[in-house]
């Protein structure tokens, strides 16, 4: 007999495991450079070796003589793609691949060279020679404040009054960095392409959005959006790199009308920083001031955050100052400085991750000017109603997290006088940082086919990049109907699959569940048709099938956007309890246990949730400690592009994480009751971790990540 | 500020043209088409199919064993096992993650032992047993290792996942999972950027204690 799970508290084996963990421990689960498609060839690029200026010369023949080299595609051959929109005054558009000689930063794709081997095109694309004119590029973000601009009015938010901090009896000031973060999913970007008429193609491509995609190759290739097929069934991961159209992707595609044959392109570790985004490099201040009794009085939160020559990135980094806390006066100030770079994109917590660390910081440094508990004085100014706009919480349960998390992490052991505990030569601290993210639904429409074999098959155009979504959604139909989860199986990632959002900003359980929700109430209104009889909620299904000899029932059912969002202000939170070990010699932090407390609704999925707030946790732990992109300004070229030098989390780095849930209903966003996670389970790691290393060694770093230099410097 | 700039894509020079690999295999390998098979060859060569003959010559005879099941191959001596499985016997299972021996998606076991195919050349494996994780389980019976990582979610999207649990089951026949610790130690150099890590730990342990041949 199946023992209880504790819903606030579940283990790693407790609740049902993945609908497509088979097909992963198996190696049969298909990433997109994974087809056996006909006629394959390979593409591999060259990237550019200058960050500004234009290329003067290509020198492809060697490469083109190579042997089993097809094709050197660049600008001066490359199809046109006729969907790039020419340049407007003030208006940045995405970079317009092998359009012309134009460099905009260092990796920029100069040429794609494709041939009938990955080790022969791999081989040509390094015989590819350019000349370029180079003019003088900026990488720097702190060189180039005075080419800030905001990016949309004035980038200015006030309420109350201006500055209200500064005439605050318990005040102060202060920067915080936070470097640029690469996704770096363990999957490489990657894409077969394959043009099955002038007019018609097909795309094996990783993308957190199979419609979006197919949406943007319609409108850049000007093709019918029916004539364009995006498979990405699995995905390797993505945290945000596969949100948008990439160059890669163009590239591909135009190599293979140039070829007329399938192209595979898959990036390498290294494009991997140049080519699909990055949580981009933000300098931020923060002042903070508050009454003696730990009441906050103002904050000014003010943000520089990079972005590319060609577009105009923008993120949300200081919002959470607007919403976190109840204070009277706020001012904000964003804007982007534009260096030689490629675009940044969205990265699990966007702006909010950012920006956190920042306020989460900044409220820890004043709690101990004020000599309160870190907990105590986020209590003192708890939000009852979102501050930013008055509406109240659709639901919001942060307190009982707080309370959840701090039993958990065995908070009472904390002691309020940083550098006062040491054991065996490791310095032992406490930290406490809190999470935001907005609470989102969109459109998604799901078919739902229930057969006479009492099967029930749910079709959805939506990605599933790790989080476990398929398995939700089985879930959902299994609770609805009364069908067992093993009977009901979830098709996902094809364009030719009904409407789905993009998955992002940990909106996919709110919006396609609530399709199935909506799927399910739809086939119970089927059967009841069938049988007249409208009071057995849960019927036998197979049976009246049978009976009607119908081999099957199908509904295809649109769930909107949601309602209330006019009254409501719908987020979810998370906070997150971390315990340092700081060597006093060395400087090293450990990270010796960590209690994630997420208020994200009624859990669906138990075992998946419990995985994603593990996950998230420690990709803020990564931010924290280890993860910066570093560019040598000289050059303007990434030095640590590859998976030994751009140090990400591994297994030694992490402890057992303790991923608790608050699991009561929000009433208004979905009718599962649930809320997003994926963004909430990193927001706040980074500063709690941050705050523990203060608490651990009275040292306060305020530039991530927090490395041994910095702790003993 | 403009200055003139001729670079080289990628990074690495290559060999000046007289000097090239490519020049003195195909000149070699010319050589040798001549004294093996004279008139195929300067029939070749007559018609410029010198690219196409050097490349028949480049590549080298491999035999290895995969998954149980014989395999004669003809590889280029750059290939790598890890595009040799993929590319060529459709072994997709095993994963590229950084092509540098950093990540351990690749992880494979060669006579037992586990080891990153992105830096193992296939001509090196000639006589070698492979084992993949299209391999590991017998028919439909799972490995232990495999159900475990189901049981606890020891993944989210999967990917480095075939190369944990082939680091996983090795790390159990090492003798390295005596201790939680040790497993970590142990695991990491497979990376996880999902963040299993925890998970990966629960697997093992059970496979361990559960005492089941691995």
């Amino acid at each position: 007999m199946e023992k209880a799970i504790n819903m606030n508290r579940p283990s790693s084996s407790d609740g049902m495991s993945r609908i497509d963990g088979r097909l992963k421990v198996t190696g049969a689960a298909k990433y997109s450079a994974e087809y056996a498609v006909e006629g394959l060839t390979y593409g591999v690029l060259a990237g550019s070796t200058i960050a500004k200026g234009t290329i003067t010369a290509l020198d492809t023949k060697a490469a083109e003589r190579a042997p089993g080299v097809l094709a050197v595609v660049t600008y001066l051959n490359a199809p046109k793609v006729p969907g790039f929109q020419p340049d407007q005054k003030g208006i940045r558009a995405q970079l317009k691949v092998f359009n012309d000689n134009k460099i905009f930063y260092n990796g920029q794709p100069i040429a794609l060279v494709i041939a009938d081997t990955y080790e022969r095109a791999l081989y040509g694309a390094s015989l590819v020679k350019a000349t370029y004119n180079k003019e003088e590029h900026q990488t720097s973000l702190t060189d180039n404040f005075g080419k800030g601009f905001p990016p949309r009015g004035d980038g200015l938010y006030k309420r109350g009054t201006e500055d209200a901090w500064k005439s605050a009896p318990i005040k102060l000031e202060q920067e915080y960095i936070v470097p640029t973060n690469t996704h770096n999913p363990m999957e490489l970007h990657a894409i077969i392409a394959r043009w099955d008429a002038d007019d018609k193609i097909t795309v094996w491509d990783k993308t957190q959005g199979v419609k979006a995609t197919q949406h943007d190759i319609s409108q850049l290739f000007k093709l019918p959006l029916e004539n364009v097929q995006v498979n990405s069934r699995f995905v390797g991961g993505a945290f945000g790199s596969a949100l948008r159209t990439w160059p890669h992707e163009i590239v591909a595609i135009l190599g293979a009308k140039a070829v007329k044959k399938p192209v595979k392109l898959v990036l390498s570790r290294a494009d991997m920083f140049t080519s699909v985004g990055y949580r981009p490099h933000t300098w931020q201040k923060v002042g903070i001031g508050a009454t003696a009794d730990g009441k906050l009085t103002g904050i000014t939160h003010q943000a520089y955050g990079q972005t590319s020559p060609y577009e105009n990135f923008t993120e949300g980094a200081v919002n959470v100052s607007q919403s976190m806390y109840a204070c009277p006066n706020v001012n904000t100030k964003y804007n982007l400085v534009a260096l030689n770079v490629g675009t940044p994109t969205w990265m699990r917590g966007p702006g909010e991750a950012t920006g956190s660390f920042a306020l989460e910081s900044a409220l820890d440094e004043l709690s101990y000017a004020l000599n309160i508990d870190p907990i105590e004085i986020r209590i003192r100014n708890y939000a009852e109603t979102d501050p930013e706009n008055g509406k109240p919480f659709s639901s919001k349960h942060l307190k009982e997290a707080y309370q959840l998390g701090a039993d958990s992490i065995g908070w009472s052991n904390r002691k309020q006088q940083p550098a006062s505990v040491k054991k065996d030569g490791w310095f032992v601290g406490y930290g406490i940082g809190c999470g935001m993210f907005g609470a989102y639904r969109s459109g998604a429409v799901i078919k739902a086919t229930l057969k006479a074999d009492g099967t029930l098959h749910l079709q959805s155009a939506v990605s599933d990049i790790g989080p476990g979504t398929g398995t939700a959604m089985v879930l959902i139909a299994a609770e609805q109907l009364g069908i067992p989860a093993d009977k009901i199986s979830f098709e996902n990632g094809a364009s030719d699959l009904p409407q789905a959002p993009t998955q992002g900003g940990s909106a996919t359980t709110a919006s396609v569940g609530s399709a199935v929700y909506k799927a399910c109430a739809d086939l119970k209104t089927e059967f009841q048709k069938l049988t007249g009889n409208n009071t057995n909620d849960k019927p036998d299904y197979a049976q009246i099938l049978k009976q009607h000899n119908l081999p099957s029932v199908e509904v295809t059912s649109k769930s909107d956007g949601g309602e209330g969002r006019d009254k409501y202000s719908m987020n979810s939170w998370s906070v997150h309890f971390v315990k340092v070990l700081v060597n006093a010699l060395t400087g090293v932090v450990k990270i010796d246990k960590v209690t994630s407390v997420a208020d994200c609704g009624t859990i669906i999925s138990p075992k998946t949730a419990r995985s994603q707030i593990v996950g998230g946790a420690i990709g803020g732990i990564g931010m924290a400690l280890m993860e910066e992109a570093i560019i040598d300004h000289r050059y303007g070229r990434y030095i640590n592009n590859n998976y030994a030098d751009y140090h990400v989390p591994v297994n030694a780095d992490i402890p057992q994480i303790d991923a608790l849930f608050v699991n009561k209903p929000d009433p208004i966003l979905n009718p599962m009751g649930s809320k997003g996670m994926a963004e909430i389970a990193l927001v706040g790691m980074a500063a709690a971790v941050a705050n523990a290393v203060y608490n651990a060694t009275g040292k306060r770093v305020r530039e991530l990540p927090i490395t041994p230099d910095k702790v003993i410097g | 500020m403009e200055s003139k700039e001729s670079a080289i894509i990628p990074a690495i020079e290559p060999y000046v043209e007289d000097s090239s690999r490519r020049n003195f295999l195909k000149q070699s390998s010319l050589l040798t088409a001549v004294a093996l098979t004279p008139e195929i060859a300067v029939k070749a060569a007559g018609l410029h199919l010198h690219e196409e003959i050097a490349a028949v010559f480049e590549k080298m005879p491999l035999k290895m064993e995969v998954n149980g099941k014989s395999r004669m191959l003809s590889v280029e001596p750059r290939a790598t096992l890890l595009d040799i499985l993929r590319e060529q016997l459709e072994l997709t299972g095993t994963k590229k993650g950084c092509d540098h021996g950093q990540c351990g998606a690749c992880t494979v076991h060669v006579d037992g032992r586990r080891v990153n195919s992105c830096l193992t050349l296939g001509v090196m494996m000639n006589g070698k047993k492979i084992t993949t994780i299209e391999g590991l389980a017998h028919g439909d019976q799972l490995h232990p290792m495999q159900e475990a990582f189901i049981k606890h979610d020891g993944f989210q999207c999967g990917y480095c996942t075939p190369g944990q649990i082939m680091s996983a089951v090795a790390c159990i026949r090492e003798g390295h999972a005596g201790s939680e610790h040790e497993i970590r130690e142990y695991m990491s150099g497979n990376i996880c950027r999902c963040g299993a890590y925890p998970n990966i730990v629960n697997a093992i342990q059970e496979v361990k204690n559960g005492g089941q041949e691995v």
